[in-house]
């Protein structure tokens, strides 16, 4: 929770935007995750999100599908993505979120979950398929336990739904650029920019925007709009190749400096 | 009917675990379905075509020579395999793609298993003029091909789904990929129900019709109130509509038939209610195959239409409240009933139905001659042809 208020306020004092990076935990390797998170820190990322694999992931596209059968395949579990983000804390400060579906979090117990987390330095949590109707008591679970819960809102999401997630939303909100799936080709509606100015104005949390964004171009006029931008697909597709994934986050990066 | 509350729980279960972009689309779905679906003249337009589209009511068969052969008390069957397309899906299909029709969303998408709501959506797509699309995991295209050129005949465009592991949960998942993409303008179809709320209540509704024609069916036949409902369960739809509009008269007693499939290891069965735990999957919290990690387990059964992980949330919360009892047969004693059924009435059921005989001879030494047991035959088998000559030995 700290560490995720000290890189927003950073970022405030700079005038850059945050580049919020995705890949999914234990593909092709957790040692591997462990080398990625690290480089991508290095490159430039601020805020680390690691997927939590899932057998039924609904609302991801074929690159995080097959991303998340090979970090199963792997045997990836929560009880290793905790001993992950333990083994990181040994090396740096940068903000870890856990996004992924609900079903391995609820068979792990709620209670269970938001202890190890705290415990482990996990700072925030994003649970594609807990709307907030569905996560009153989570919410509360996570707060006492220090972990901020982070919200979607979607071009689909009314006034009154933003302001539902913000109310119970923490760390910053995700804004989804796209009605549809990850790592779909970025297709915003014509009301895109007067929908995340309204939502902007309604909140007072960060707000990052993700879904389809794969270029420095697309990041920084996404950018232009939010507090940052999310990289996850493009990302997960250069399978742990780190001199290319370090050159990638590189290059997005220079695009969201303040000029 | 007290469940499920307003924000779609049945106790603990159901609910709305979807992304958010779907979570505006099920609040019009909702609204929509409480005001439009429920004017007299959405219910007349509805009874219209059940009447004479669907060829309802279904009749209520007292199988006498089935009756002689197992003892105990009378069974009934109640015929949806005699429903237009061959099993109970279209009276649901009927009502969700009139309800597209009214919310004017041109396009409508479906998820199928066996192919039976698949079909039974292309057909109504067709009557009705609206786009169709029905995602289909590769394995069940390989063994309901029949249902898959049917699909295509009726104009629909059958996607097969290759992630996962091919069967309707994937098929499902690939559905709602569709939906969150084209919300503005496609109406998802679920075929039964589960899936978040609305699903569950609606499809419930839709199918409660076969449930109230036995009410008025049994008297008619100077039979008293059925002291069993048998149906097999999948995601449940045709046992919700056999039980739902009894769920007050509590001393009709409720039973659930479960795809036990080879056994009861891992994997090897489709019995969500009777060896899951409670999970969330594709919006709603439910009993489910899952391993110790929440991962859904993958399922077996002979018959593509019980072969999914999860059950509809209201049989969770009738199972936790005791009010129906669960029970599996395995696909050996499936096809035990399918044959009897086949010899003794000239009636050749869906092997998800044969899974309702199926667990007859066991259920019947418990009853006495002036009992009454009302089976939901719920589709016909000529779909399965392939499928039991294979396991006969039979080249077709």
């Amino acid at each position: 929770m700290d560490r995720l208020r000290k890189t927003w306020r950073r970022l405030k004092k700079t005038g850059d935007k945050a580049l919020v990076t995705f890949i999914t935990a234990g593909d092709p390797s957790l040692s591997t995750t462990q080398k990625i998170v690290l480089a991508l820190e290095k490159s430039g990322a601020d805020i680390i999100e690691l997927g939590v694999p899932f057998s039924d992931p609904m609302a991801d596209g074929p690159v995080i599908q097959a991303s998340s059968e090979r970090a199963l395949k792997n045997k990836t579990n929560l009880k290793k993505i905790f001993g992950l983000v333990k083994n990181l804390r040994k090396k740096t400060e940068i903000p870890v979120i856990l996004m992924g579906y609900f079903n391995p979090i609820l068979s792990f117990g709620l209670e269970s979950f938001a202890k190890k987390a705290c415990e482990v330095g996990v700072d925030g949590v994003l649970v594609v398929d807990l709307p907030p109707e569905e996560s009153h008591s989570f919410n509360k679970i996570l707060r006492k336990n220090k972990i901020c819960q982070i919200f979607l809102v979607t071009p689909t999401s009314n006034a009154d739904r933003v302001l539902k997630a913000a109310s119970m939303a923490s760390g910053f909100l995700y804004y989804v650029s796209m009605t549809g799936i990850t790592g779909a080709k970025l297709n915003v509606a014509r009301d895109f920019a007067g929908h995340i100015a309204q939502v902007q104005s309604m909140i007072r949390l960060p707000l990052v925007v993700g879904f389809g964004i794969s270029n420095p171009k697309q990041a920084s006029k996404m950018a232009s709009l939010a507090d940052g931008i999310v990289v996850g697909s493009k990302l997960v597709s250069l399978r742990g190749e780190l001199k290319k994934l370090t050159s990638f986050i590189s290059l997005i990066k220079t695009s969201l400096l303040n000029k | 009917m007290a469940n499920p509350n307003s924000t779609g729980h049945f106790g603990e279960f159901g609910g709305r675990y979807v992304a958010e972009t779907l979570m505006p689309a099920l609040m019009e779905l909702t609204d929509a379905y409480q005001t439009l679906a429920q004017t007299k003249e959405f219910v007349e337009t509805f009874n219209f075509y059940a009447k004479n589209y669907i060829g309802r009511p279904t009749p209520l068969y007292f199988a006498k020579k089935l009756t002689q052969k197992l003892g105990g008390g009378k069974i009934y069957l109640k015929r949806e395999d005699l429903c237009h397309t061959g099993a109970h899906k279209v009276n649901n299909t009927l009502g969700q793609c009139l309800l597209a029709k009214e919310m004017k969303k041109p396009r409508v998408i479906a998820e199928t298993g066996a192919g039976q709501h698949g079909v039974a959506t292309a057909t109504l797509c067709a009557l009705l003029d609206l786009k169709c699309e029905i995602y289909m995991g590769a394995e069940d295209i390989q063994r309901q091909s029949l249902n898959v050129f049917r699909m295509k005949l009726l104009g629909a465009k059958v996607n097969p789904v290759y992630s996962g592991t091919k069967t309707l949960k994937d098929a499902m998942n690939e559905a709602l990929r569709d939906w969150v993409t084209n919300v503005r303008d496609t109406f998802y179809c679920i075929g039964t129900v589960a899936g978040p709320h609305p699903y569950p209540m609606m499809v419930r509704d839709f199918q409660s019709v076969i449930g109230r024609e036995v009410k008025k069916q049994l008297p008619k036949l100077k039979e008293k109130n059925p002291n069993y409902l048998v149906a097999c369960i999948g995601g449940g739809s045709n046992a919700m509509g056999l039980f739902a509009p009894y769920t007050n008269d509590l001393e009709v007693k409720f039973i659930g038939v479960e795809a036990g499939g080879l056994g009861s290891g891992m994997g090897q069965h489709s019995a969500s209610l009777g060896r899951g735990r409670v999970g969330v999957l594709h919006g709603n919290k439910t009993y489910l195959l899952q391993d110790e990690e929440g991962q859904i387990a993958t399922t077996h059964s002979i018959s593509a239409g019980l072969d999914y992980p999860g059950v509809g949330p209201e049989h969770s919360f009738f199972k936790e409240s005791g009010r129906a009892k669960y029970v599996s047969v395995t696909d050996r004693q499936a096809l035990k009933g399918f044959q009897l059924l086949c010899e003794l009435e000239g009636i050749i059921p869906a092997l998800e139905s044969a899974h309702a005989i199926g667990y007859l001879p066991q259920l019947m030494k418990k009853t006495k001659s002036s009992d009454v047991v009302v089976v939901n035959l719920s589709g016909r088998g000529d779909k399965d042809m392939m499928t039991v000559a294979k396991k006969m030995g039979v080249k077709l």
